[in-house]
């Protein structure tokens, strides 16, 4: 009965359509506009008729834009699609427009119940929720967010008319957007005559484009249409003709089709249903803009706000802003400079044949005035005003977040019982349950719900044991509330929480913690976010230390991520990464140092060390195991060459030492010679540390104490035979040495809890180097070097003292005829080993390593090749 | 000391190893002023539109083909050109070899019909070369008077209502840099010995090219570059435009030196430009790893430089072919500037990004043999 009336240029029989782009300010004041002027007896907005109810919490005080209407499904809250609105979008200023007329406002677009069930149809085929929730997305986008901007709204379907490319072509324009800000966003202000003009404008030229493309190849905006007109039908028999439609102005055409009942009827017939639920939610500025990947359909609201907002110049008032943002950003900025970018962005305007300058034309004149030609404060222009850091609020009386009911539904299924009284919960992660409360926890932790804090375990030190303390109180239930931000599900929302710490990050350290409790907390999905921002912060990082400390974080959380059985692959590809960088690094980082910060690097050094050992042996599957292997037969470089005939590998790594030895400074190259000989890859590692070793060891430069450390790990490696580290120790003792850097050596190589005073104890030549070089040393010096020789020697176990004590007393006389080339054994042991008393060792051995079968033949091997 | 310029004349060009723009690309210029209905800003040859077609490339209603003589972005041109059409003047910056110097004579000859006005910006620029010299012979003769006075080209341009040029800008003493700023604020330039000044005409604008990454440049003072609207010209957008580029010239210089022409060096020059770009962007080509940046320009012209001497070495010591050992040296040279930061930035490119590159090996090898 309503469809025989025409579009009137004034409010009169038959409902007011106002055709709009949503999140457009243009259509917003119009809309403001024409309400104002037609006064009409009910408001009609595009948007699911569950959230009715809801309307009214928008005149809440508390309510601030922006802010979504989110719709979910009851019983799969991961399935759940959003409609976005911000103070300048049309929709919400025409639900302000009702509340303060006291006029009903009522959505007519089709249910939510059956748009989220067709993205359950859809999305069988990727059959994860999280797939499917993003369907739902882009289809709630769609019906709230882009009806009219195509580009946004088809992300994921094909072959749409984009209505808006084909009318701006029509004009002349090669981008759509502009042309519709031209057209319509850029008009007038509220001064303008006819305030039904701009959408009879529009109607018609959606009208003409629907003729020709019909639906537009979006097979569902039949459907919609349907509901859409039965329901203006009902309002209409309700309130009479005086209805206004604010809707996308793709749809205005379809809501004047005449069509009956019947047919309408019969297309909403068999729709799919699910449970849903809506609510109210906060929404950010950043989710508004396209890049975030909701697709609400604008890449700049603060821009679109600002034109919303300004009562007038908007342009002046925008560069005024953007001024007063650089001057907070100490950027001189004077107002002669706000005026000339005023002159070149309207200029600009001209040029380009556009009414008013537009975001384009300012930021243009921004750049080469405001910012003299840098995008650094570009982007920061972009970050702050074009995008715009708003946070929408919501008021308490809005219902429950689905996050709030997934977290119930997950503390049932694991039988976590939130209690106010404090108790400590102790989890063994192998068991199916207690792995997942433990990810629960985790999870809410990344979330800012301090539900549970872990505690050191008590008794066992085992990575598949943790300890909680468990205390609920009532104010998590408001945090759990602002998580509902973040994501539908609690791993949803841990997900995109740990992504969006991750790019905020500032230190490396951060972003490693953030990759272990990812691990911790079960979120593969934010790995490669979190890998990613990962590996460019090593990238960018300068400094080894910092390196070097997120390095041991990282190889750690490789081991976890193997006790939980998470997919570490990305992970252990960043930490080879990072080690690479730390070895192109350390070498130049550890010259010229004094003697704290080489004090500091040496911790460095031995943290890499650790990493560097676990990182080579985790890694799974066979190859590690044979990388074991070889590296069980190439312990000993000396043994390998002696056993001319033993396999290629161990020869060639030996060679690849030998040929270092020979003089060739560059760490890296004999390392990559070695590592191009062993095929690359994870295993050679170690041989590429050892070869940094050998240059920190070598390297004048490089502070006495690192160089010692360096050759103590060589020789513990069993890289260093132990007369070359003699012939070492001795150059570094040599009366050419000062001696508090001949003592910084000695406290790197037999200092901390290292086992350096049995070194000294077994070997008595070393021991002898040391008695001599101290003997030598200078009066004048020895009061320099004393606090440092005491600090290397106090930390030894009193037994040890005492025995290095006795030695010394005994037998000093002795070595210094012997010399370093003296055949006859070590002094104060016999000539050979003997092989009685060493073979009553081994049941013990065997009883400690677990080894039942005494015909064990590997482990045995790898023992002799430890002993040697 | 006296400086006298004289003005060529147009007429005896012909011959000219290199035309000025306005007579090269006469014919243009013509063709566009005849089809030009647009307002054109008091004493400019053309209207701003005329001015963006004739550097952008187009085809006039009358079928008229223009050629493109900026390669790039639009946007740059449009500003560049509003920035003269309001009045202020043009800084235009970049790394070399990014065609500022090209854009600022094309937009004088486009502009004022005349591209000459030119003052070469060094490190022995005097004030004079800025403001005006004496022609000492009648000074001493006449006394003081403005026919002792010898005109700077900016002089003329003001009183001409003409668009001066300053070519790298940054290379001037800071103290005579900022002999422009009355120049570019009150528009006049006085001249103290007569009582007189010299006001500056509408139409008079300046275009100053400067080179913002090299080193040794004296920094503009705030006061001076308040002044002026800053346009970055930027380096070629994609690889291909840059494979391109330097192909191009390589061949060209290739030529004027008589090398010898090498077969396949496209392999090479393209794996040049790579490393160039990347170490530049501080990303790799793909967008997967960031990178540290050097310290050095790692500019087009510099990339063009390492390929025309790895092919002089594979011409004159190799086996004629362009290989990865003849630019390895060479592109160490232009990457490590600072022997200790950057030598550390090569080496972690070199180990994290060339090593696992498929089908580098080559090169790879090459640059450890270099870097060792």
């Amino acid at each position: 009965m309503s469809d025989d009336t025409a579009w009137r240029r004034s409010p009169g029989p038959g409902p007011l359509l106002l055709g709009v782009r949503h999140h457009g300010p243009g259509s917003a004041r119009a809309v403001r506009a024409a309400l104002d002027a037609a006064r009409p007896r009910a408001v009609l907005i595009e948007g699911p008729p569950e959230a009715d109810t809801l309307i009214p919490l928008a005149a809440d005080p508390e309510m601030r834009p922006p802010v979504a209407l989110l719709a979910h499904a009851v019983d799969e809250p991961g399935r759940s699609a959003f409609w976005p609105l911000a103070d300048f979008s049309p929709e919400w200023v025409a639900i302000r427009w009702a509340l303060e007329h006291r006029v009903p406002a009522r959505f007519i677009d089709l249910p939510a119940t059956h748009t989220l069930a067709w993205g359950r149809e859809e999305g069988t085929a990727t059959a994860t929720p999280e797939a499917d929730g993003e369907a739902a997305d882009t289809d709630g986008a769609d019906a709230g967010g882009a009806d009219t901007d195509g580009a946004a709204a088809d992300a994921g379907r094909q072959l749409r008319v984009d209505p808006l490319a084909a009318l701006a072509a029509a004009a002349g324009y090669d981008d759509a957007e502009r042309w519709w800000e031209d057209v319509v966003e850029h008009r007038g202000g509220p001064g303008e005559r006819d305030a039904f003009a701009p959408f009879a404008a529009v109607a018609e030229a959606m009208g003409a484009l629907r003729e020709t493309y019909g639906a537009g190849g979006r097979d569902r905006d039949p459907v919609r249409e349907a509901y859409m007109r039965l329901r203006l039908r009902s309002a209409q028999r309700e309130f009479g003709e005086q209805v206004a439609v604010v809707c996308g102005a793709w749809h205005v055409p379809a809501l004047r089709a005449r069509s009956t009942v019947a047919a309408d009827r019969d297309l909403l017939k068999g729709l799919p249903k699910v449970r849903t639920d809506m609510t109210w939610v906060p929404w950010t500025n950043r989710r508004l803009a396209r890049a975030s990947g909701y697709g609400a359909g604008i890449d700049s609201p603060g821009w679109y706000g600002h034109l919303f907002r300004a009562p007038d110049r908007p342009v002046e008032r925008w560069l005024t802003k953007v001024a007063g943002l650089l001057r907070e950003e100490d950027r001189i900025v004077s107002s002669a400079h706000v005026i000339e970018a005023v002159r070149l962005a309207e200029t600009l305007a001209v040029m380009r044949g556009r009414p008013l300058p537009g975001l384009g034309e300012t930021t243009d004149a921004v750049r080469a005035v405001l910012c003299e030609g840098s995008d650094v404060p570009l982007a920061l222009v972009h970050d702050r005003l074009v995008v715009g850091d708003v946070l929408g609020e919501v008021p308490e009386a809005a219902p429950a977040v689905p996050l709030q009911r997934d977290l119930g539904r997950e503390q049932r299924r694991l039988r976590l019982k939130p209690e106010a009284l404090e108790r400590e919960l102790e989890l063994d992660l192998r068991k199916e349950t207690d792995a997942g409360r433990s990810r629960l926890l985790h999870r809410l932790r990344l979330l800012g719900v301090g539900w549970g804090e872990p505690v050191r375990s008590r008794g066992s030190t085992g990575t598949f044991r943790e300890t909680w303390r468990l205390r609920w109180e009532p104010e998590l239930s408001v945090r759990v509330a602002e998580a509902g931000v973040w994501g539908t599900t609690v791993e949803g929302a841990a997900t995109a929480r740990a992504e969006g710490d991750a790019l905020h990050a500032s230190a490396l350290a951060e972003v490693t913690g953030l990759a272990e409790h990812c691990l911790l907390a079960g979120l593969p999905d934010a790995l490669p976010v979190v890998m990613r921002v990962l590996a460019d912060r090593a990238a960018l990082d300068t400094d080894v230390g910092r390196l070097a400390q997120a390095l041991p974080a990282l190889v750690r959380s490789l081991r976890y991520g193997d006790v939980r059985g998470t997919g570490t692959e990305a992970l252990a590809e960043v930490a080879a990464g990072l080690a690479e960088r730390v070895f192109v690094g350390l070498p130049p980082a550890c010259a010229a140092l004094d003697p704290d910060a080489a004090e500091e690097m040496r911790g460095h050094v031995d943290a890499v060390h650790t990493a560097v050992g676990l990182l080579a042996e985790t890694g799974g599957g066979t190859e590690t195991r044979t990388a074991a292997k070889d590296r069980a037969s190439a312990a000993n470089p000396a043994a390998a060459e002696a056993r001319a005939g033993a396999e290629d590998r161990a020869a060639a790594e030996a060679r690849a030492g030998a040929e270092d030895r020979t003089g060739a400074e560059d760490p890296a190259a004999a390392g990559d010679r070695a590592g191009m000989v062993a095929g690359g890859g994870r295993r050679d590692l170690r041989l590429r540390w050892r070869a940094v070793l050998r240059t920190l060891s070598g390297r004048e430069t490089v502070p006495g104490v690192l160089r010692g450390r360096a050759v103590r790990i060589l020789l513990d490696e069993g890289e260093l035979a132990a007369e070359e580290a003699a012939r070492l120790m001795g150059l570094v003792l040599s009366p050419g040495t000062p001696p508090a850097d001949a003592a910084a050596w000695i406290e790197g190589f037999v200092g901390g809890s290292g086992g350096g005073g049995m070194l000294l104890v077994h070997d008595e030549r070393l021991l002898g180097l040391v008695d001599a070089w101290l003997t030598g040393v200078p009066v004048e010096a020895f009061t320099d070097v004393l606090p440092l020789l005491r600090r290397t020697f106090s930390v030894y176990e009193p037994g040890v003292r005492r025995t290095i004590g006795e030695l010394v007393r005994r037998g000093p006389g002795e070595r210094l005829h012997g010399g370093a080339g003296q055949a006859g054994g070590t002094p104060g042991f016999g000539a050979e080993a003997d092989a009685e008393r060493a073979d009553a060792v081994l049941p013990v051995l065997r009883l400690l390593l677990g080894l039942d079968a005494p015909d064990a033949e590997e482990p045995e091997n790898d023992l002799v090749g430890a002993g040697r | 000391m006296t400086v006298s310029v004289e003005t060529t004349d147009p007429t005896t060009t012909e011959g000219a190893l290199r035309p000025h723009a306005e007579h090269a690309f006469a014919a243009e210029l013509a063709a566009l002023a005849a089809q030009d209905d647009r307002p054109r800003p008091a004493r400019w040859k053309l209207s701003p539109w005329a001015v963006a077609t004739y550097l952008l490339g187009g085809t006039l209603p009358d079928g008229t083909v223009i050629s493109p003589k900026y390669v790039g972005p639009r946007r740059i041109v449009e500003v560049a050109v509003t920035t003269l059409a309001t009045d202020r003047a043009l800084l235009l910056l970049g790394v070399p070899g990014t065609a500022k110097t090209w854009v600022s004579e094309h937009l004088a000859a486009a502009v004022s019909g005349d591209s000459t006005l030119l003052v070469q910006g060094t490190a022995g620029t005097p004030e004079e070369a800025i403001r005006y010299g004496w022609n000492y012979a009648q000074l001493l003769a006449h006394g003081p008077s403005r026919d002792a006075l010898v005109p700077s080209p900016v002089m003329r341009a003001m009183a001409d209502g003409m668009t001066a040029r300053v070519e790298e800008l940054t290379r001037i003493p800071a103290d005579v840099q900022d002999t422009l700023i009355t120049i570019l604020s009150e528009k006049t330039l006085p001249i103290p010995e007569l009582g007189q000044e010299v006001q500056a005409v509408r139409g008079f604008n300046l275009i100053a090219t400067a080179n913002d990454r090299d080193r040794g440049v004296n920094d503009l003072s705030s006061a001076l570059r308040r002044r002026f609207n800053t346009v970055v010209l930027p380096l070629p957008e994609s690889p291909d435009a840059e494979v391109d580029i330097v192909a191009r010239r390589v061949d060209q210089i290739g030529r004027s030196l008589d090398l010898p022409a090498v077969p396949d060096g496209i392999a090479e020059i393209r794996r040049v430009v790579t490393v160039f770009r990347e170490l530049r962007d501080g990303v790799t080509a793909d967008g997967r790893t960031k990178l540290k940046s050097p310290s050095g320009t790692l500019s087009t012209a510099e990339a063009i430089s390492v390929v025309t001497n790895g092919l002089a070495l594979a011409a004159h010591f190799g086996d004629g072919v362009l290989r990865a050992g003849d630019i390895a040296a060479g592109i160490l040279g232009a990457v490590v500037r600072d022997p200790a930061a950057d030598r550390v930035i090569w080496q972690e490119y070199l180990e994290t990004v060339v090593r696992e590159r498929d089908g580098w090996k080559d090169f790879y090898r090459a640059c450890r043999e270099v870097s060792v």
